[in-house]
């Protein structure tokens, strides 16, 4: 299984998200360019977080436009896993591959910590290898976290089981204690905490392994399938 | 040569922390008559044509492409020139 980690002017946790893959599963990994034309090659595109293009204007406004989001959406499209990390996240809903928008923290300030999150939906190929409504301790980092979306859209991504982790103790104000969410295909999912900086004791928790091997899991499941039809 | 003046807002329906807070400072400053405090954002575009109809068109695509996100944001602009 081959994953890419795309790589925007600012992006900050791509080396991170590198070392997660490296260290959880060890499947080969690459660093793409936000120039890139072709993703092809991949069956993993993450997403990670910083502050591409400075956060102006909106956080992921401009990054929605490189020429590798075109890439992407083709990706997301076509079923392959896609999964935006915090400013990840953000730069997933400005190009409208996930629903709704990340705003101003409730609080203003930037939260830096680590969180109780909630694992909402356990049939996500992100997600598989937690229990349903396991709580895991992941960090967040971030100033503009605060999730929301119209009513009408909410009720349609509970109907479609598309909220993916919520918050113990909400950090940011996000509607609904929403933390990540997914598509309704469930093939791209978008979070605010860091995984990838929780997959070691050094770093304070290891769950956030679990979402890696997920990925890996799900990939087999789906070639093992193919492989047998 | 068209000068535009563009106006992105939050949504009615959308909170605003930085309103909310300058409204908060506004108060402990004495400003008891403040009800409400909305921030958006002002952004001046010179474009380099006289056709005024068709610069109307071209902002508008500018608006919900990139200047304001649709989901939480409104837009209005005014041509001058």
């Amino acid at each position: 299984m081959k994953f890419a980690v795309l790589v925007f002017p600012g992006s900050n946790c791509d080396i991170d998200c590198f070392k997660a893959v490296e260290e959880t599963i060890g499947e080969p990994v690459d660093y793409v360019w936000h120039t890139a034309t072709d993703l092809s090659a991949y069956d993993c595109i993450l997403v990670p977080g910083g502050f591409s293009y400075g956060d102006y204007l909106r956080c992921g406004a401009i990054s929605q436009f490189a020429p590798v989001m075109a890439e992407v959406a083709k990706a997301a499209e076509q079923g392959k896993y896609i999964l935006g990390i915090c400013n990840g996240f953000q730069i997933l809903t400005e190009a409208r591959l996930l629903p709704g928008a990340l705003l101003r923290n409730g609080s203003m300030k930037f939260r830096c910590h680590d969180v109780v999150l909630t694992v909402t939906n356990n049939k996500t190929p992100f997600t598989l290898d937690y229990a349903e409504g396991e709580e895991i301790i992941i960090p967040i980092a971030h100033g503009e976290g605060n999730y929301y979306c119209d009513e009408a859209t909410l009720e349609q991504m509970k109907a479609n089981d598309q909220i993916v982790f919520q918050y113990g103790d909400n950090p940011n104000g996000s509607l609904h204690d929403i933390a990540g969410i997914s598509n309704e295909r469930g093939n791209v999912v978008g979070m605010m905490p860091h995984p990838e900086r929780a997959v070691n004791e050094l770093l304070g928790s290891t769950d956030g392994k679990k979402m890696f091997t997920s990925i890996l899991k799900a990939w087999r499941d789906q070639h093992d399938a193919a492989n047998t039809r | 040569m068209i000068k535009a003046t563009v106006y992105v807002t939050i949504k009615e329906s959308v909170l605003d922390p930085q309103g909310a807070t300058v409204q908060g400072a506004l108060h402990s400053l004495g400003f008891n008559e403040v009800e409400s405090v909305r921030i958006g954002k002002y952004m001046e575009i010179e474009l380099d044509t006289d056709n005024r109809a068709e610069a109307e068109e071209r902002l508008k695509v500018m608006c919900e492409k990139l200047l304001a996100n649709t989901v939480v944001e409104n837009y209005r602009f005014e041509l001058e020139g």
